[in-house]
């Protein structure tokens, strides 16, 4: 096809006089575009477009331009701005060439302004009305173009009022229109999903329409639609298997074809939307089974395009629910790819094996000698795509082989992104597989080395935690201290002045800590190759910090040596080195305190940091008796401003009320706040008495500045509050890296391939799946982390997390039919709690369990690539066999003075076998209040019962009863919430845990979820008419948009609108004719007024409030309650 | 998803450019030189994907003149790299055999063939009678 673009520059002179092509072109374009191509230097082109641009600029602002040569000037403005020179001036005759234009003209002008314009941009305003206009427009071409305009740039406010046309654009004869407005309509989906809520039908409309385009249009939002929640579309999974039978079957027009393959792009379009529809679901994968295999058989055309079909459907087919048949296919070509003397096929060919290894291993045996070939391969490309796949088959056999070839490689590139992503995975491995210790220190030798200041941060910090925190055996650890001491000692021998920053300040930490360990060495070496480093240039000064405090672990019998060091540093311009040349004089003269700071060997995790600074609490009281001023949190300093700020611009009669409020808010604070940090300060040193030194260095830090200022005598104890935190917190990168050859490594240019490949497959089964299975049981990492307390803690918490979705989506299906009968008997807020809860993880739990013994070795593969980090957690069996008790005579226990509240069904919120919980949603006005019971199904006493419950979204509040002490036999107990929405959001969803014991020290939780909905914090805004005009008036936040009308009664307006205040509990300010008004509110906040009127068969309503987001939240709530009546 | 075209002649001159998302006008130029050097190193028997920052660049060499795509990790390289083609294809039934040249007298109408194609990074038509409808009538229109 290379003689396609045949005409060369050389022509250019003729094609300038000829009277063809060009010649319709006027002068001044064809004269920018002649000089654009003589052009030989950057500084030309900026001559030549500072001409053109300020010669634009006259033009435009000349009244004579025409429209004509407007167009032509936004033509020479692409070309400036592709240059990559702002013409920002001419974006407003771009928006005006689209308004006033004839149709190219026109075209021309919407096209610059999608060239132009990014979304967000304020011109784009004076754009709405003329896409209005064109949208109406009965000339075609002129409503293609808003619509095409509509779907690139559009503002997000704006989208209410052009909605309706687009909609009405989905049933117009012509099929690009529809096929533009569905696109339209998929970008205003992208940007505000909720706008486009009630067009779901109409998608589906799109979907079966008779024009293939159409159809292809919307499975762009299908495919993102069902990316988002798979389980809402299983119904359609037969539309679109039957879809893609027909296009593969060659049903389509032969114009769809692309080199006599029809539709490919559609195809692979429809393969991902299988793929997504039929993973980890095996009855929707059956469906898909044939209509793949159809697939992989037709394409067997000797095309790139059959290639990217086929390649989709491999991937497809390794997705979902596995076949034996299909997978075997599936496997052959990839086969083909692999062996393929075409480039590009191998290269895809490699890319579905990284895919597909995941599923099956085996397949990278099959493959063995052509994945070694591309690892020797020329081409960049291919050897970085064959790392991926190795990286990903890696376990702890073949593992030394592997990151030797990733290391080579490495050393060989020069691709800053290619590096970090790497260098990465290399010391992923090593954590996770090293064979000994010797092989991992000399391996992260390599990635600090190599990776330098590149580095992720998190890699220094990791390997840093392992040495420091270890295993369970001491001994162990010690000998990997040890070796990684030895190695630093021999690497600092040598040239140091080319390795990276990151490196030098792990080999100082691990110095100072552990230098001790090699007990044949002269400490005194150690310290003179660390000084060494300090006298180099190219050291940064971050590193002297690092190196200077391990220094000042170390010094122990030098004191000279370090007081000379301490000399010279004492004048150095970087404050944190001058003080810490201080301390460690002071060190060097007190042995003892040297010994009581710094004590050696001590364990890492030892060190208690008393946050709550409880120690200060005496010295607090005693300024505060001393008549200091209260602390207050920035927050609220900031809101006092805020009310003085309002202050002054009331009447001053009024200040003398408000100055007592504000007394009154420091008063009530004061000694709240004294009681809680007091309150923990009883903990915290207790723990200080143990932790020893620790606690006393934090108290001396504070010290340092006293009411008279510096306290010199005290200074000395700052370094290991210094220390750690600089191990946590390892230092920016300051100075580029520099490249160092890599240490000796045993070469491995001779060896045979085949030698190789054995290396590298080992541990891969000889292609029995025993193997595979075994695999993930076998060696555990080597290097496992102690669980630190917060990280035990967060993983308990994810399982948790958890086993809570998974219980509560138990519990719906346990209770989901009950409380929609309930709900819409009641007609209660049509949502309002459930139990639902469609995260991804309740669904791939349930698909676990589903696929579990066919998917075993497949899941125990991934769980092997996942790391050895990952926790498995086995629902809790023993809910199935206790249904939670759902009662509704539990309202009875409901205090007597929220009994009168207007209140919903009690659902059951989650149980166990000794206890269980179910919540009751009751509307107060200014607040909604979720109470919760808690209720013991044992004979036993359950002691100390503590309901825990957050949200982010919400403000929330316990009112009483969230901690029991004693729960007796049988018996229920109430607490109850207060809950507040400030922002609306169409939905939130709380948390929470109930923490109890049965036997005295044995805490058992239970975790619990639910959502609530804005209509639950909807309240009626009980207003006259007058007041709704004043009200209506006032407010600036508007949206409009069409809605069902409910029209099976004699008065629709009415109907509909008493429909509207059942589910929201709006109030129904008036009806006039064909108009009602209607009033609510959020809680006692922000207002929101509904204008509805009926049109035609629709009812139009116009939402106005003072909050940006409460009416498109209630609209869509609206848009449900219409749905389901 | 596809991130941005780029049209590129071997002397590193851009002749077409239109991003998907959003990248400011003063980092287009370096992250063409970039991407332009990135195809430019590479020898005919290499394939036609390049890795770049984050992205895959999928690209393909007409005579003197370079088509390149930057697309993300999920897309399919083979499809885009056809896709390239059938916008070759596409441009060479409008003009009758294309040229670096009829590109840049018509800046504007490659624009619009390419306005039909891709969208918001997302191939919505590859029929060729399709993409050309609107700008054949555009074209009949501004005649008459």
């Amino acid at each position: 096809m290379s003689d396609v673009v045949e005409k060369t520059l050389t022509a250019l002179p003729g094609l300038f006089d000829s009277q063809t092509g060009a010649a319709k072109i006027t002068n001044r374009l064809r004269q920018l575009i002649k000089s654009i191509t003589e052009l030989t230097s950057k500084h030309e082109e900026e001559n030549l477009i500072k001409k053109e641009l300020s010669a634009m600029k006259e033009q435009v602002s000349s009244p004579n331009t025409t429209m004509k040569q407007m167009r032509e000037i936004m033509v020479r403005a692409m070309y400036c701005e592709m240059l990559g020179y702002d013409a920002s001036f001419t974006y407003i005759h771009a928006i005006k060439l689209a308004q006033q234009g004839s149709v190219l003209e026109k075209r021309v002008g919407y096209l610059a302004v999608s060239l132009f314009l990014n979304e967000g941009h304020e011109l784009l305003l004076l754009l709405v009305n003329t896409v209005l206009k064109d949208l109406q427009s009965t000339n075609l071409i002129e409503a293609c173009m808003a619509l095409t305009v509509v779907a690139q740039v559009f503002p997000k406010d704006m989208i209410p009022a052009v909605l309706p046309l687009v909609e009405d654009k989905l049933s117009h004869p012509k099929e690009i229109i529809r096929r533009k407005a569905v696109l339209a309509l998929y970008k205003f989906y992208l940007i505000a999903p909720n706008q486009v809520q009630h067009i779901h039908a109409k998608f589906r409309k799109a979907l079966c329409d008779k024009d293939p385009g159409v159809m292809t249009s919307s499975l762009h939002i299908y495919l993102q639609l069902i990316r988002e929640s798979p389980d809402s579309y299983k119904d359609l999974t037969g539309s679109f298997v039957t879809i893609l039978k027909q296009v593969v079957g060659g049903k389509l027009p032969v114009d769809f074809n692309y080199h006599s393959v029809p539709a490919p792009w559609l195809q692979i379009q429809l393969l991902r939307i299988l793929s997504l529809l039929g993973k980890e679901d095996q009855s929707t994968s059956e469906l898909m089974y044939e209509v793949l295999d159809e697939s992989l058989r037709r394409a067997e055309m000797n095309h790139n395009i059959t290639y990217a079909i086929l390649f989709e459907c491999v991937k497809t087919v390794y997705t979902i629910h596995p076949k034996a048949e299909l997978l075997e296919k599936a496997a052959r070509c990839i086969g083909n790819f692999v062996l393929s003397p075409k480039i590009n096929l191998k290269y895809l060919g490699l890319k579905a094996l990284t895919y597909v290894v995941q599923h099956d291993a085996k397949l990278a045996l099959q493959h063995q000698m052509t994945i070694i070939e591309c690892l020797d391969h020329s081409d960049f490309t291919i050897k970085r795509e064959t790392l991926e796949l190795l990286f990903r088959i890696t376990n702890a056999q073949n593992v030394t082989v592997i990151v030797e070839k990733m290391l080579n490689f490495l050393r060989s590139c020069n691709d800053e992104h290619t590096i970090i992503h790497l260098v990465g995975k290399v010391a992923e491995l090593a954590e996770k597989f090293a064979p000994d210790n010797s092989w991992f220190i000399q391996t992260m030798n390599d990635v600090f080395s190599i990776g330098g200041d590149l580095l992720q941060q998190d890699v220094p910090n990791n390997f840093l935690r392992l040495l420091a925190e270890g295993s369970e055996s001491k001994e162990e650890d010690d000998q990997l201290r040890l070796y990684a001491v030895d190695s630093y000692l021999t690497v600092l021998k040598g040239h140091t002045s080319h390795l990276p920053q990151c490196f030098l300040q792990v080999m100082s930490w691990v110095l100072g800590e552990y230098a001790h360990l090699q007990e044949s060495m002269d400490q005194r070496e150690v310290t003179r190759l660390l000084t060494q480093l300090l006298d180099q240039r190219s050291v940064s000064s971050e590193t002297r910090v690092w190196i200077l405090s391990a220094l000042t672990k170390i010094f122990e019998g030098q004191t000279d040596l370090i007081l000379d060091l301490a000399e010279s540093l004492s004048s150095s311009q970087d404050t944190v080195l001058r003080q810490q040349a201080q301390e460690l004089r002071h060190f060097s003269q007190d042995s003892q305190l040297h010994e009581w700071v710094l004590p050696r060997g001590a364990p890492w995790d030892g060190i208690e940091v008393d946050s709550s600074l409880s120690f200060l609490d005496g010295f607090v009281s005693e300024a505060l008796a001393a008549g200091a001023a209260p602390y207050k949190p920035p927050h609220q300093r900031q809101e006092e401003l805020c009310e003085d700020r309002a202050l002054n611009l009331e009447p001053y009669s009024f200040s003398l009320p408000v100055s007592l409020s504000s007394c009154s808010i420091t008063d009530r604070q004061s000694p709240t706040l004294l009681s809680v940090s007091s309150g923990l300060s009883g903990n915290s040193t207790e723990l200080s008495q143990k932790a020893g030194s620790s606690t006393l260095i934090l108290e001396g830090v504070k010290r340092v500045w006293g009411k008279d200022g510096y306290l010199p005598q005290k200074e000395a104890t700052a370094p290991l509050v210094d220390e750690p935190s600089a191990a946590v917190q390892p230092p920016s990168q300051q100075e580029a890296a520099e490249r160092t050859e890599p240490q000796p490594e045993p070469s491995t240019q001779n060896q045979d391939k085949q030698q190789l490949a054995s290396s590298l497959f080992v541990g891969l089964g000889v292609g029995s799946s025993m193997s595979l299975l075994g695999k993930s049981e076998a060696p555990p990492p080597r290097f496992r982390k102690k669980p630190r307390p917060h990280e035990s803690s967060s993983s308990s918490s994810s399982g948790t997390s958890e086993r809570s979705s998974d219980s509560s989506s138990r519990s719906s299906r346990n209770t989901t039919d009950s409380f929609l009968y309930g709900s819409l008997l009641e007609e209660e807020p049509a949502t309002s709690i459930s139990a639902f809860d469609h995260t991804p993880k309740s669904t791939t739990a349930n698909g676990l369990a589903q696929n579990k013994d066919t998917k075993e070795d497949r899941h125990a593969n991934t769980s092997q690539i996942l790391g050895g980090d990952m926790v498995i957690v086995r629902p809790n069996t023993i809910q199935d066999k206790h249904p939670p008790p759902v009662s509704s005579d539990l309202t009875a226990l409901l205090p007597t003075d929220l009994k009168d509240l207007p209140h919903s069904d009690v659902i059951s919120l989650t149980s166990d076998p000794s206890l269980s919980l179910s919540s009751c949603r009751l509307f107060r006005d200014e607040a909604l209040l979720l109470v919760i019971f808690i209720s013991n199904c044992t004979e036993t006493v359950i002691k100390d019962v503590a309901v825990q419950l957050s949200c982010e979204e919400l403000e929330t509040a316990s009112l009483r009863g969230n901690v029991v002490d004693c729960l007796e036999a049988r018996s229920t107990s109430v607490c109850h919430y207060a809950l507040l929405m400030d922002d609306p959001h169409t939905n939130v969803s709380f948390t929470g845990t109930v923490s109890y014991q049965t036997q005295p020290g044995h805490t058992n939780t239970l975790p619990f979820s639910g959502t609530l909905s804005t209509a639950d914090f909807i309240r009626p805004l009980v207003v006259t008419t007058e007041e709704y005009g004043k009200l209506w008036l006032s407010l600036s936040h508007d949206v409009k948009q069409n809605l069902k009308l409910l029209t099976d009664a004699g008065d629709p307006l009415r109907t509909t609108l008493n429909a509207l205040k059942d589910a929201l509990k709006l109030h129904v300010v008036d009806i006039i004719g064909s108009e009602g008004i209607v009033a609510c509110r959020l809680l006692s906040g922000a207002p929101c007024l509904l204008h509805c009127r009926v049109n035609g068969a629709a009812l139009a309503m116009w939402l106005r409030s003072p909050h940006p987001a409460l009416p498109d939240c209630i609209l869509y709530h609206c848009q449900r309650a219409l749905a389901q009546h | 998803m596809i991130k941005f075209i780029l049209m590129v002649n071997k002397q590193g001159q851009t002749r077409l450019s239109k991003y998907y998302e959003q990248v400011e006008l003063g980092k287009r130029a370096a992250l063409e030189a970039d991407v332009v050097r990135g195809c430019l190193a590479r020898r005919k028997e290499e394939c036609s994907f390049v890795e770049y920052k984050d992205y895959k660049l999928v690209y393909r060499q007409y005579a003197a003149l370079f088509i390149v795509v930057g697309i993300t990790e999920n897309e399919n390289e083979l499809s885009i790299y056809e896709l390239v083609h059938n916008f070759v294809e596409v441009l060479d039934k409008y003009f009758s055999r294309v040229s670096e040249l009829d590109i840049m007298f018509s800046l504007d109408k490659v624009h619009i063939i390419l306005d039909e194609m891709i969208l918001n990074g997302h191939i919505v038509e590859t029929n060729k009678n399709r993409i050309l409808a609107p700008l054949l009538a555009l074209d009949k229109m501004a005649e008459s």
